[in-house]
């Protein structure tokens, strides 16, 4: 029995790897796929998700830039519906070097970013601390809940009219906008890292004579720092979503309004461009909040 | 010489949800010498870890009160009692270490630091907090490991920090919940052999919770057995097992003795009696 089982495992491990086997049909090969599967060394059987990914991300990135490619340029499509990938890189090069709605691509997203990254740095040092607060102390908790509870599921568009009735269209009216996206999550996870401390932590705090406000600054902000890093990326990523938003309305520059201006007058290729920007400056924003991560958090899931 | 007792506590948890009240811990009346090393086993529910958190100043007692030398130690208001107390200490203190059975230690700091932040929280220097803690760390076997990340240790070596940090403090007492209970046989018993140095070096008392029979009789100089609802000390022992361990150094050779069997069954019998009569594990 054990010994079948040691020869199948072998079998599916090199298929390839005698020659009177015939090779398998597609529904087996899908089977090995969406099964538990034998193990390499190594390996744990039945984790889920087990194998490296890398090389299949890579497959499909090409393959679609290469669909893309392909329909563009033999022309089956509408450029107004999708222009090609050679006409959106010419386009960028132009934005960037001419610009677009009197603004070059540079300007465009040093506003966006400024907006962007002004709203996460005001959210840091306002939402962090009020989300340690409702941790440790239930009047703040109590006070702050319903607030953040209600309006976090709250698109921004919806409130966005009332934002402008009341702060005006100017600069301050975008930041807050994208600001009030950001405060819910990052404090909401900063309140989740406080919860997450070990008790038996703070009590070997307090059986060394540590004070309340030691604890909370030795013991909890340490342990809630996991958390609200995490906070800080999942805030961002609202950031860029409500971005748009905010720059739908008297806006003179700025990635969203580019995108918007573009759609309007049709001109898709800088819609395209646009949209690629954002992605990659929220990508490497993203990876590099993972390298902190790795830095500051070693700890983490340990 | 500052003892530690115990005075007629009884601990009562409400009901949840109004249900019925638990009587964790009645009429417990308990002192505990300077120097001795006293154990408590029984069943689970029978109280200790309740016991513990008493002493440590985790809880406050429902009735009766704590004293630790000249100090109430229970976070209740001052009673009114023979003895003169000169002082109050609030909840839980430096003057009473515990030692925990695990996700007790800081991961964003390494060994040594570990091992001195009770010091750092009272703002001794670095130079010196270094020198104390370093003192400890080699009398628990640590000394090539001052740099390590504590969740890279195993956790017979994480237990060892844990005791090493909690020495470093210089308390009166040591209180350990179960602080074996999560490591294997071997490294248990080597654990053992420790923390019976460490109790012979330092001469500090020792409250030491247990599961294990054979644990409890080779570690206790006084054993105390609990039993649950209410959970209360039904017997006690004055044991010698330990001294006799520091005198011939040899575990097996004391864990084999027919007294330490005879006992061992003893004690069994008990404890089986509380799970017979309370049907439950």
């Amino acid at each position: 029995m054990s010994a079948t089982k040691a020869l199948d495992a072998k079998a599916a491990i090199s298929p390839a790897g005698s020659p009177q086997q015939s090779s398998p049909t597609l529904l087996q090969r899908l089977k090995k796929i969406f099964s538990a599967g034998p193990v390499m060394p190594g390996e744990s059987y039945g984790a889920p998700g087990r194998g490296k990914s890398a090389a299949i991300s890579l497959v499909t990135a090409s393959a679609l830039l290469l669909l893309w490619f392909v329909t563009t340029t033999a022309g089956w499509i509408d450029p107004m519906f999708l222009p090609s990938p050679v006409a959106v890189l010419a386009r960028f090069w132009e934005v960037l070097t001419e610009g677009f709605a009197n603004a070059t691509l540079l300007e465009h997203t040093g506003w966006s970013m400024m907006r962007v990254f002004g709203a996460f740095a005001l959210a840091l040092v306002t939402a962090v601390p009020i989300g340690i607060l409702m941790g440790v102390n239930r009047v703040a908790r109590g006070l702050f809940d319903p607030i953040i509870e209600f309006y976090r599921p709250l698109p921004p568009l919806a409130y966005l009219p009332l934002v402008i009735i009341w702060l005006g269209i100017g600069e301050v009216s975008k930041v807050v906008l994208i600001y009030m996206s950001i405060f819910a999550p990052m404090a909401l996870s900063a309140r989740a890292g406080v919860r997450s401390v070990a008790i038996e932590q703070i009590h070997a705090a307090y059986s060394m004579g540590a004070s309340r406000w030691q604890v909370i600054r030795h013991i909890i902000l340490k342990s809630a720092l996991p958390e609200i890093l995490t906070g800080m990326r999942i805030g961002i990523g609202f950031g860029w979503t409500t971005l748009v938003a905010a720059e739908m309305v008297a806006a003179q520059a700025g990635l969203g309004f580019m995108v918007l201006n573009a759609a309007e007058f049709l001109v898709t290729d800088v819609v395209i461009m646009g949209i690629v920007v954002i992605g990659i400056i929220a990508y490497l924003f993203d990876m590099l909040m993972r390298y902190a991560e790795r830095k500051l958090v070693p700890w983490k899931g340990k | 010489m500052s003892r530690l007792q115990i005075h007629d506590v009884s601990v009562v948890y409400p009901g949840i949800n109004g249900g019925e009240q638990v009587r964790a811990l009645s009429d417990i009346n308990f002192t505990i010498e300077p120097g001795e090393f006293v154990v408590a086993l029984g069943a689970s529910g029978c109280g200790k870890t309740t016991l513990l958190s008493l002493m440590a100043g985790f809880i406050s007692p429902t009735e009766g009160y704590l004293t630790l030398g000249d100090s109430q130690i229970d976070g209740l208001p001052r009673v009114a009692c023979g003895v003169d107390l000169a002082d109050q200490i609030d909840g839980p203190g430096k003057e009473r270490g515990v030692v925990f059975q695990k996700h007790a230690l800081l991961p964003w700091l390494n060994v040594i630091e570990n091992t001195e932040f009770g010091l750092k929280l009272q703002g001794v220097g670095k130079a010196e907090r270094r020198q104390r803690a370093a003192s400890f760390l080699k009398l628990v076997g640590l000394e090539d490991f001052h740099r390590h990340p504590v969740y890279q240790l195993s956790g017979g070596m994480q237990q060892r920090v844990g005791i090493a940090r909690a020495l470093t403090n210089d308390p009166k007492m040591l209180l350990l919940d179960e602080p074996l209970g999560a490591l294997d046989a071997l490294t248990r018993e080597v654990l053992q052999e420790l923390l019976l140095d460490v109790w012979k070096e330092t001469q500090k008392m020792m409250f030491f919770i247990t599961h294990s029979v054979e644990e409890a009789l080779f570690m206790a100089s006084r054993l105390i057995i609990m039993s649950p609802r209410p959970g209360r000390i039904t017997h006690e022992f004055e044991l010698d097992f330990n001294e006799r361990f520091l005198e011939c150094r040899d575990a097996r050779k004391v864990k084999s003795m027919p007294e330490f069997i005879e006992m061992r069954e003893q004690v069994l019998s008990i404890i089986h009696g509380d799970e017979a009569a309370g049907g439950l594990h």
